[in-house]
């Protein structure tokens, strides 16, 4: 579906209001939207909630070849997908400047700036090597899916845990997790992405763009931060031209963000390290909130399943007795088979031919409509049909003999040219059903 | 009722979802669902059975390109994302046997060169991911506000080399199970409107049967559920 486009109303009521210092939801210019994460009960899921801007990520791994420059590496890949469900704009087709510029940004963040350690994922230097994978998916578009991704990507990384691999010699043992505990990835840094949005070419900054917000905005300035005050990545898109000192305020900003952000990440992963170690319930059933009206929850629920017997009797009893068999198959020659005969050819309107119809009376003039019988053999011993079938309803497809040592016997075509033919033909072929039927 | 009764007795709180083990045959996972938490689409569902949880988004009705209109009532379209990797043809055989129950149910004709889209996000798969999809689905389709004839839901059940009866299996039943039959059943009459079987087995009708009688707690589920939400009090 297109963009509903936003009106110019809406557009100078949003820009005034940021030139007025004031924003849609009542945040302060620097202020970022409730963050909000839970965990699943695998280990690498989690759902990230930056506002009502909502990302699933999963980190999955599998034991691969590493790659030819890289021997002792194992190797990283980031999959950001829009979902259709996430704004009713995102189909199949139509995101893919979005989505490449958001990936090469995910990509950057992640991994130029090496924050897993990749000569870890090594398993046997040339030969195997682990393959990280992570799957984010955007599930509601609220605005600054950029930073929502890269909170929901660390996030599962550090979340994430490995199978235990162990090398003795040539051998490689790999542990399911019922024999050894997963072990988790090794996290140098958390890179976290902060947006800022440049209104009236830049003179007004915003932090967290919403979606409104994105629709009016200029430019976007993209630091990619940890809490060590180190920038991995920095983008600028928009065409917006900033001063430098506009963009030192903005990364002593992202420093503080990125510190307050990483504080609550590595609480939400202890907190969840915990509720797993004391065995207490964990995964999204427990982030459901009780107190909504829109949520609810039913225990496990018994079933008696004592009476079953009785009701498939019934069921059967009930039914309709199952449809006629079809004839067997019929092999004509080593890769033609045929099964049951074809039924009238229902485009007989559209054709114009000019052949006459020749036929006898109360023929039984059946077009097999598989593709594969365009040929023009007369099949006369099918099971207890009583009647030639013919075939070949077009005179330019290439008649292939299936026997080429039988004579090949009188082929009859049906056309269906003129319309007043076609009604009393139908009729013959309709008894004809019947018959079968009661057969 | 009788079985109603049975359940209150039985509710009692237990720690991990979905690992311990249950009596064979007898019971449901624990159930949870949400609606209306995504802000963007016109209706929304979270749908959990145990461990196994499916997001559905439903946008409808609304355009629809000329190309995939139909004159006299709505296209309905189904898209299954898997959580890793790209959408196979598992995710399309899915997708289709999802939208052959919709369409039977959902009433297209009242919105005719529209087109309504369900999406559905596998968000975690512990077992019974069919019947989890269209648990969703059919919440995501009433909160939207789809006009429907009946509601419809899954039941997913495994048989076991024995041919006992396992009701919302999880993964683990799953693979070790002889057959997995998956029904969508409808809440008038608790009718079939499809089912996908996968396995060796003879006892369709008792499946079918046991079926029926999990798809009362799933329908009493719903009631509960909407009655929450739009109750009064």
């Amino acid at each position: 579906m297109k963009e509903t486009p936003l009106s110019n109303c809406e557009r100078r009521f949003l820009l005034r209001a940021i030139e007025e210092k004031k924003r849609l939801d009542g945040r302060q210019t620097y202020d970022y939207r409730n963050i909000r994460i839970s965990f699943g009960t695998d280990y690498g899921c989690c759902i990230v909630e930056l506002g009502k801007t909502r990302v699933l990520g999963q980190v999955s791994c599998e034991l691969v070849s590493p790659k030819l420059n890289r021997a002792t590496e194992g190797i990283l890949f980031f999959n950001l997908e829009l979902s259709q469900m996430a704004a009713p704009a995102f189909e199949p087709g139509r995101q893919s400047d979005l989505l490449v510029k958001l990936n090469r940004l995910m990509e950057r963040c992640l991994r130029n700036s090496k924050c897993i350690d990749t000569e870890s994922l090594c398993v046997v230097a040339g030969e195997k090597v682990w393959q990280i994978r992570v799957d984010l998916h955007l599930l509601n578009h609220d605005g600054n899916i950029i930073d929502a991704a890269s909170i929901a990507a660390i996030v599962a990384l550090c979340h994430f845990r490995r199978p235990d691999v162990s090398v003795q010699g040539d051998e490689v043992t790999l542990y399911t997790p019922e024999e050894r505990d997963p072990v988790p990835l090794s996290i140098h840094h958390m890179p976290i992405c902060v947006s800022f949005a440049f209104f009236q070419q830049g003179a007004y900054l915003l932090v967290d763009p919403n979606e409104r917000e994105e629709r009016v905005m200029d430019g976007l300035l993209v630091i990619a931060m940890n809490k060590h005050r180190e920038i991995c990545t920095i983008q600028s898109s928009g065409g917006i031209m900033l001063l430098k000192d506009q963009v030192l305020r903005c990364s002593k900003i992202a420093g503080v963000k990125v510190a307050e952000i990483t504080e609550l990440i590595l609480k939400a992963l202890e907190n969840d390290q915990k509720v797993r170690k004391e065995g207490g319930k964990f995964g999204f059933a427990e982030s459901i909130a009780n107190q909504r009206i829109t949520a609810f929850k039913m225990e496990k629920a018994p079933i008696d399943t004592s009476d079953v017997e009785e009701k498939a009797e019934e069921i059967i009893a009930e039914a309709e007795p199952p449809s006629e068999v079809v004839s067997t198959p019929v092999l004509w020659t080593p890769g033609t088979a045929q099964i049951g005969e074809g039924v009238e050819n229902s485009w007989g309107d559209l054709e114009d031919s000019e052949k006459e119809d020749d036929e006898g009376g109360g023929d039984q003039a059946i077009i097999l409509d598989g593709i594969k019988m365009d040929t023009g053999v007369e099949v006369s011993d099918i099971g207890s049909q009583d009647a030639p079938i013919i075939l070949s309803d077009s005179e330019e497809e290439e008649m292939i003999i299936l026997e080429p040592d039988k004579n090949p016997k009188k082929i009859r075509t049906q056309t269906t040219s003129a319309k007043q033919e076609k009604a009393p033909s139908k009729k013959p072929v309709k008894r004809r059903k019947k018959k079968r039927a009661a057969n | 009722m009788e079985e109603e009764t049975h359940t209150d007795a039985k509710i009692r709180a237990e720690n991990g979802t979905g690992s311990s083990p249950r009596g064979p045959g007898c019971s449901l996972r624990h159930f949870a669902c949400e609606q209306n938490l995504l802000s963007r689409p016109d209706g929304s569902a979270s749908f959990l059975q145990g461990d196994t949880s499916v997001l559905a988004g439903v946008y409808g009705p609304a355009e629809v390109k000329v190309s995939k209109e139909i004159f006299n009532k709505a296209t309905l379209e189904v898209i299954l994302r898997p959580k890793i990797g790209l959408p196979g043809v598992a995710e399309k055989s899915r997708e289709r046997l999802i939208r052959n129950t919709c369409e039977a149910v959902v009433l297209g004709t009242l919105h005719p060169r529209t087109s309504i889209t369900v999406v559905l996000q596998v968000v975690s798969d512990a077992g019974s991911l069919l019947a989890c999809c269209l648990n969703a689905a059919c919440m995501a389709l009433v909160d939207a506000g789809v006009p429907m004839r009946a509601l419809f839901c899954g039941v997913a059940c495994a048989l076991d080399s024995d041919g006992t009866l396992v009701l919302d299996p999880t993964s683990k039943q799953e693979k070790e199970a002889r057959a997995v039959l998956t029904f969508a059943l409808d809440s008038v009459e608790r009718k079939l409107l499809m089912s996908s079987t996968k396995g060796l087995y003879s006892d369709t009708e008792q499946c079918l049967a046991a079926a029926q009688a999990a798809s009362q707690h799933v329908f009493r589920f719903y009631r509960e559920s909407l009655q929450r939400r739009y109750s009064k009090s």
